[in-house]
């Protein structure tokens, strides 16, 4: 058995982290987590798994030189190798001045976030019976609202509870720990060859804020209402993208307004600090502070605390994210913006909370002012088509034809196309903000032109 | 990895809340990779995972558990959670399972085990590639690396007396740059890989990769947009592959076929694609990227004939979908890790070389988009429509290949590109990519020769 059950895990790091020799820096991220996932099909229950899941990621700096290590283990003597392990990979690496842990002042030159309660003892208690009950009533609710739904292709639900402490050489210490429970649903209509689907979730920090009616309700109209989609004939012309679509763009925006890109020149907005790329009215923070965030964090994945980045203000480029080391070679101090894939890799820099001010004009009103539109309801294929260095931007899209301010024939089997840049400075953000999960919030948003490929 | 008889005890275990079938899935990954970036060897990281998934099968249901936990105690502790997550109420069966090992056929030997080699023979490889973009001109402004290499072994027992083991090492290199010119910045990407030790490098010397990111990145300094509409489509050799992995590969997979969620289900034995198209799935391409002995549920891996001669001929299977329709399994079950599930997966997908000297289909186009390397892509298979990104392309003009483009989508729908290829060349390349569902990141790889798809809609900003 794992000695790391029932060991608070952030005497677990402290422990590893005591074994720092002189003239290292060890830093420790230990995780462990349980999780629930439940898939029915046609009625019955498909599959369901559950499982904990532990590791621990291990940094150690000599000399300017980093190396890190993992283990899907809380086992003191695995662990301990994994110190070892990573102790070794340092030595292959080149100095670098500005590596190095988050020190104490690093720390307490930032805010603390007080009152973010992301966690629910309550989910423990639900039931497996109860969870199973939740999805197989999601499919049936998805099956039972409109007779054109032909199928569901999947149903699920799943849940997770994850605890994790920091702890480094240098004095610094941070445990964090939250819930999630979601439920989504994939519904199919459609006769003979032509096929739509679409889904629909709900998600949030436990069993009981889940809505399987509302999740199922979204699937189906969204199934629905694509229905008879055909390719349309090329054109350039305004497009409003839905809220889910919009915190993929602006996951695209924060990858590029990532502090190392920036200082590696990997990104479009390289060089541009002070320049406008927006019009006026865009503004755009990254603030896992806010409690309605999914990604809201006390401290990002250094142990810094988390806090409130401005990043373009007014249209203008204000700030950029960073960890400790983009923060010391940049000179601008690190934004509490680290961010890292789970124990198997190192830190890095990244967004958790991006939210673009919203505009005054509702979804209706954005459909009014846009004329002949396109409404983009999803897209495709947006890793492999666009581009944050050269700001390349096409996809594929699923959605409806706007006319006269309301929704006309829908639309499939086109792209949209338009540079990251052009679309910044093209944008009306609407005002119904809805906190989805992801690492933004999402707002309908209105471009004034995009080209449209199609036949 | 476990002993023969602690095994046959935990699925005895596994099968007493009278599951039909029950599994032992154990695997040992221990992983190393290094990165450059910005002339500097950043970090080098090592990483181990070792673990048993179990799962019962009881009628139509499944419990799973998993635990990192391999003692015999560990392993009966996430047998009885997965038997009772199988559990519908009633059980008490009484189950004995006896093992039996079965031999593995490998279709190559590894030559240089990658634990074999010093982490500086490592970081030589990134240094080397750095070196020779950084040498492809001034405009190359910055190189990133990276190095990585796993090696896989695993274990699957079964309740079906099933008892097989294997051992999996894969290294992939790749190099991305970025270049900077009057027309703003661009960045292009290669990165090669193989099931194959660090003789992975004779092949793919780490300047060879770097040239070709490097060269990308700088002709994409002068490329003007791609074409907005309905375009002839050349693809070389290689390149398209990932559109044969999209356009049909998913929607040939068994467990989605099952779930009437592809536009292929019913159509066995018809005419799919054009008479030119014959699309394999071959587990067993030696030293491929997504090749293996035996796939995740203990299965030999296979060569698998999907689509021949444009007629639709089997789908690709795992074991418990197989069993149900009382059908051997094709070989394609796969999972992450052992901490998921498996599931219908392709392996190395490909369309094998025909007739024609790609040189005569390029100046047999009068007007068309000649593409060089694709970058990714995703299908919605209930449908069919897919898309992939097009990283390096030229227009083709008279018959000739002249100006690059910049970066865009193609889209099309499946069934209808199918029909739709009307050249297929006499050569042959394959491309290596990550292949994601449900969450489940594996490594295939898809192959095809140049070929072309009279047309498809490419979703370029020209008029």
């Amino acid at each position: 058995m794992s000695v790391g059950v029932g060991v608070d895990l952030e005497v677990l790091a402290a422990r590893v982290v005591a074994n720092a020799r002189p003239g290292e820096e060890v830093e420790t991220y230990v995780v462990r987590s349980r999780e629930t996932e439940v898939k029915v099909f046609g009625g019955h229950v498909e599959s369901v798994s559950v499982a904990g899941v532990e590791g621990a990621g291990i940094r150690v700096i000599i000399g300017g030189c980093q190396g890190y290590a993992w283990a899907g283990s809380l086992d003191a003597d695995v662990v301990l190798e994994t110190l070892a392990e990573a102790r070794d990979n340092a030595g292959f690496g080149t100095p670098d001045e500005h590596i190095g842990l988050a020190t104490r002042d690093e720390m307490t030159s930032s805010s603390a976030v007080e009152g973010l309660d992301l966690w629910r003892d309550d989910l423990s208690a639900v039931t497996t019976e109860a969870k199973v009950a939740l999805a197989l009533e999601l499919e049936r609710r998805a099956l039972g609202l409109d007779p054109r739904v032909r199928g569901v292709e999947s149903a699920e639900y799943g849940d997770s509870m994850v605890e994790s402490a920091i702890v480094n050489s240098l004095g610094l210490a941070a445990a964090a720990r939250r819930t999630t429970a979601s439920c989504s649903v994939v519904t199919m209509a459609g006769e003979g060859s032509e096929t739509r689907s679409a889904y629909g979730f709900s998600a949030g920090r436990t069993f009981d804020d889940l809505d399987p009616e509302q999740a199922a309700r979204d699937a189906v109209e969204r199934t629905v209402r694509i229905l008879g989609g055909r390719k349309v004939p090329s054109a350039k012309l305004p497009v409003i993208f839905d809220p889910l679509v919009c915190v993929s763009l602006l996951g695209l925006y924060g990858a590029a307004l990532n502090g190392e890109g920036i200082l590696k020149g990997r990104s479009m907005f390289a060089g541009r600090d002070g320049e406008r790329v927006g019009g006026d009215a865009i503004t755009l923070v990254d603030d896992p502070t806010e409690p309605r965030a999914f990604g809201a964090s006390p401290f990002d994945s250094e142990g810094i605390p988390t806090r409130r980045t401005p990043l373009i203000v007014d249209g203008m480029l204000r700030g950029f994210l960073h960890n400790v080391y983009t923060g010391r070679r940049s000179g601008s101090g690190t934004t509490g913006s680290a961010v890292r894939g789970g124990f198997k890799s190192a830190p890095g820099v990244g967004a958790r909370a991006l939210r673009l001010a919203p505009g005054s004009r509702t979804l209706d009103e954005l459909m009014s002012d846009a004329g002949e539109a396109l409404y983009v309801q999803s897209v495709s294929g947006l890793h492999s088509g666009t581009n944050i260095v050269s700001g390349d931007f096409s996809v594929g899209a699923v959605g409806l034809m706007i006319r006269d301010g309301v929704f006309a024939e829908p639309v499939r089997e086109v792209t949209i196309a338009s540079t990251l840049q052009r679309i910044l400075l093209d944008l009306t953000v609407g005002a119904d903000e809805v906190w989805l999960p992801g690492s933004a919030v999402g707002v309908p948003l209105l471009v004034g032109e995009m080209a449209l490929s199609g036949s | 990895m476990i002993d023969a008889s602690v095994l046959e005890r935990v699925l005895a275990a596994a099968l007493r809340t009278g599951g039909d079938f029950a599994e032992v899935f154990a695997e040992d990954r221990l992983v190393s990779s290094a990165q450059l970036d910005d002339g500097k060897v950043e970090e080098f990281t090592s990483g181990r995972e070792r673990g048993a998934g179990i799962r019962v099968i009881r009628g139509a249901s499944t419990g799973f558990a998993h635990t990192a936990d391999l003692s015999e105690a560990g392993l009966r502790e996430a047998a009885a959670a997965a038997a009772a997550a199988a559990a519908e109420g009633g059980g008490g069966a009484t189950m004995t399972v006896g093992l039996t090992r079965r031999s593995v056929v490998r279709t190559h030997d590894i030559v240089t085990f990658p634990d074999t080699i010093g982490k500086r023979d490592k970081a030589e490889m990134l240094l080397r590639a750095d070196v020779a973009a950084r040498a492809e001109g001034s405009a190359i402004e910055q190189v990133s690396a990276v190095y990585a290499d796993s090696r896989r072994k695993i274990l699957v027992a079964n309740s079906d007396g099933l008892l097989a083991e294997d051992d999996q090492v894969r290294i992939r290199f790749s190099v991305s740059c970025v270049a900077v010119g009057d027309s703003g910045r661009q960045s292009a990407f290669e990165g090669p890989g193989g099931t194959i030790g660090f003789e992975f490098f004779d092949r793919y010397p780490p300047e060879d990769t770097a040239r070709l990111a490097a060269r990308r990145a700088i002709t994409l300094l002068d490329a003007r947009p791609a074409p907005s509409g309905e375009v002839p489509i050349v693809l070389e050799r290689g390149a398209g592959g990932v559109m044969f992995h999209e356009a049909c590969g998913h929607g040939l997979e068994a467990d989605l076929v099952g779930r009437d969620a592809s536009v292929f289900k019913g159509r066995l034995g018809q005419q799919v694609a054009s008479p030119l198209v014959t699309i394999i799935d071959d587990g067993t391409f030696a030293e491929e990227w997504g090749t293996y002995a035996i796939d995740d549920e203990g299965q030999p891996a296979q060569r698998n004939v999907l689509i021949e001669n444009g007629i639709l001929t089997d789908y690709m299977w795992d074991l418990v979908r197989a069993r149900r329709e009382g059908r051997p399994s094709s070989g394609n079950g796969r999972r992450q890790t052992y901490q998921y599930l498996p599931m219908v997966r392709m392996t190395n997908t490909y369309l094998p070389r025909g007739e024609t000297d790609p040189a005569d289909i390029i100046s047999d186009t009068p007007y068309g988009v000649y593409c060089v390397q694709l970058g990714g892509g995703s299908v919605d298979t209930a449908s069919g429509d897919f898309v992939f990104g097009v990283t390096e392309a030229y227009l083709i003009e008279d018959g000739k290949i002249t100006a690059p483009l910049r970066q865009a989508q193609l889209i099309g729908n499946g069934p209808e590109v199918l029909t739709l290829i009307d050249a297929v060349g006499n050569d042959f390349a394959t491309w290596p990519g990550t292949c994601g569902k449900d969450g489940q990141g594996v490594p295939v790889s898809s192959g095809q020769p140049t070929l072309r798809i009279a047309r498809m809609t490419m979703g370029g900003t020209a008029a």
